[in-house]
């Protein structure tokens, strides 16, 4: 048994998911033998990241516990990735791919535009908690750059400051409703 | 899920991506393409497996993920008689910047890549495979999801497929983020739930793979070739290309070009003729560079670029790398050092850190191109550059430090002026953002 169920701290067993979000991890962790639980969590992870929408330490914890992982193991893998958040982000978490395809696209003007725009560099999120910026790498989609992700699942393409701008009135009007 | 681009013209000797309109990816309509036909008739006749892999062998398909390796052969490394699980896993982690072709199959055509697999399940016995996708596009990944769900619907994937004995599970998953796990045993890593770190080789992955079991990983065109080359035949398919490059490549074409996107052509096609096809130069630019092979490849400079044939080997004689297919196209307005930086500063930012050399040598490559860009740099950096990247490449654990280095040896080749002047005017030729 693993080290997590064993001395599972109090916190480990409280849930930390909807039972929706289960039901979502526990589909996940039927696509791989039983004995290999372990590698349905970056699904896993996902899931929790959607429904809290950053990872916490209890959520973390909750995720071992459940795929009978080592805590560790599972930080490990949330601060390998980089879509996973261990800090608490924007409503709102928008990633520009800047690498070098998308430049030749405009994608570094798209970004300049979107700083000037929020007033913030990548890494921050703007005073009223809404919008977090990150720089990311090759999304797979270099033919519609300049490419915005919205909050990891969300992919805008053909982003130009006038789309950019119109994606920014929709998302601050949708957290006004 | 994206409006698909106003139309998918893909050119006129596609297969993988033929008859696509961004709306006809369902079951049905692959049927209607002549889906499903290569897998129903191996297992209707009961064909030896051995006589599926030879016939790959046969259409000298080479993987599409990078390397180029033989796919027949690699197949035929899968141990035959090993009683126990074995494994097949689909490489869809496109992250090579400037590839995005394997999300047009996914979204688009994404049984062709469920046959495809299901044949090379059954030529290797493996009983199960997975696709993992790259995590950035997720509405491809829910379409992926739909279609298996439709394929197990009908019977073709699952037990006793199509009544026929053969059993296949397959299951979509996806990575978060991180371009290592493009590299086929990180990616074995990261599908047990662990870090996407590298293995180190050997042993390969036909040997000691997923869960420590016989494993073949493909690339997703890979896969994709296989129902046509079963269907028609392997030597119909390597007519198609030139001897040791069979058939048709789907080449994403990105930068200065009228008409960014994925063409699927002939092996073997002259690259003006695709430069052609998407569009020309755009804004009647003229052609400085190209990276033929997506960012991990050498630079190669336009007359060299345009006397060369869009091939395997003929790249590989033009002093570059097919690669995955991704063609980078840059005009007279691009400079040279500040193209390198962002290269470099990727290699740097997605290095996993286990070997010296690629983590210590990527942030190294990335501040000496850095200061050269922002006119701190000093006359002996070329030089420099040049042998810190000549102690990354060969000496790590997985081909990610020769990526880093690989670039960077080559810009330096073919635009040498380029970044003196920059060391000796502290300032760029050419003021653009890129
Ligand atoms: C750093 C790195 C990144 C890679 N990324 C990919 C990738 O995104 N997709 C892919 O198919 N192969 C990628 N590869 C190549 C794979 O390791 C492997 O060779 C390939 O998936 C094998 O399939 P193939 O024989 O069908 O090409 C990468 C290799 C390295 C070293
Ligand atoms: S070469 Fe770089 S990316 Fe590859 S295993 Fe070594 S440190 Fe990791
Ligand atoms: S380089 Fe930006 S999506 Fe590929």
């Amino acid at each position: 048994m693993c080290r997590a169920l064993r001395t599972g701290s109090l916190v480990n067993r409280l849930i930390m998911l909807s039972s929706d979000a289960l039901k979502r991890i526990d589909r996940e962790i039927a696509k791989y033998p039983p004995e290999h639980r372990q590698s349905a969590v970056i699904a896993a992870l996902a899931i929790a990241q959607d429904e809290h929408a950053w990872l916490s330490t209890e959520t973390m914890d909750f995720v071992a516990h459940y795929l009978g992982m080592p805590p560790i193991a599972v930080y490990e893998v949330a601060t390998f990735y980089e879509m996973f958040d261990t800090e608490p982000t924007g409503k709102y978490k928008l990633t520009i791919c800047t690498n070098l395809p998308c430049a030749l696209s405009s994608a570094a003007q798209a970004a300049a535009h979107l700083k000037q725009k929020l007033g913030i560099d990548f890494g921050e999120t703007t005073a009223d908690g809404l919008f977090t910026l990150k720089e990311g790498e090759c999304f797979g989609a270099c033919g519609d750059a300049p490419v915005v992700l919205v909050n990891n699942k969300r992919m805008c393409s053909w982003m130009k400051p006038e789309q950019l701008d119109g994606l920014i009135a929709e998302l601050s009007a949708e957290a006004k409703r | 899920m994206n409006a698909p681009s106003e139309f998918l013209d893909y050119g006129p000797d596609a297969l993988i991506l033929a008859g696509l309109n961004g709306r006809n990816w369902g079951l049905g309509d692959y049927i209607a393409r002549g889906g499903y036909e290569a897998l129903k008739k191996i297992l209707a006749e009961k064909v030896a497996p051995a006589n599926v892999i030879a016939e790959v062998k046969k259409s000298g398909l080479r993987g599409r993920g990078g390397a180029g390796f033989p796919t027949g052969l690699k197949w035929s490394f899968m141990p035959q008689q090993y009683s126990g699980d074995k494994y097949l896993v689909c490489n869809s982690d496109e992250g090579e910047p400037g590839t995005f072709k394997d999300r047009d199959i996914l979204r688009y055509n994404p049984h062709i890549l469920i046959e495809g697999m299901a044949i090379a399940a059954y030529a290797m016995g493996c009983k199960r495979g997975y696709n993992y996708v790259h995590g950035e596009i997720w509405d491809t990944y829910e379409r992926c999801e739909e279609a298996l769900e439709e394929a197990y619907q009908a019977g073709l994937l699952g037990d006793n497929i199509l009544g026929s004995g053969f059993s296949f599970h397959l299951y979509n998953c996806h990575g978060y983020g991180a371009y290592i796990c493009g590299e086929e045993t990180a990616l074995l890593e990261s599908l047990e739930g662990k870090k996407g770190m590298p293995r180190f080789k050997p042993p390969f992955p036909a040997s000691v793979g997923m869960y420590g079991k016989p494993t073949t990983i493909n690339n997703t065109e890979t896969f994709a070739a296989v129902p046509w080359i079963i269907r028609k035949g392997g030597e119909a398919f390597l007519n198609l290309g030139r001897p040791n490059n069979g058939g048709t490549k789907i080449f994403s074409v990105t930068g200065d070009v009228e008409r960014p996107g994925n063409f699927e052509v002939k092996l073997g096609l002259p690259f003006a003729s695709l430069l052609d096809m998407a569009g020309g130069m755009r804004g009647g630019h003229k052609l400085k560079a190209c990276i033929p092979g997506g960012s991990s490849m050498p630079v190669l400079p336009a007359d060299i670029m345009m006397a060369t044939d869009m091939d395997y080997d003929s790249i590989a004689k033009a002093g570059s790398m097919l690669g995955s297919g991704a063609v980078i196209i840059m005009d007279e307005t691009r400079c040279m050092v500040r193209s390198l930086l962002r290269l470099s500063y990727f290699y740097f930012e997605e290095s996993c850190g286990q070997c010296t050399p690629c983590r210590e040598g990527t942030g190294w490559l990335w501040r000496v191109v850095n200061r050269i860009e922002h006119g701190q740099g000093r006359n002996e950096d070329l030089d420099l550059l040049i042998s810190v990247s000549d102690n990354i490449a060969g000496r790590t654990i997985c081909a990610l430090g020769d990526a880093a280095a690989l670039p960077v040896k080559s810009f330096i080749k073919h635009f040498r002026d380029e970044f003196q002047y920059h060391i000796d005017h502290k300032q760029c030729l050419v003021p653009a953002y890129v």
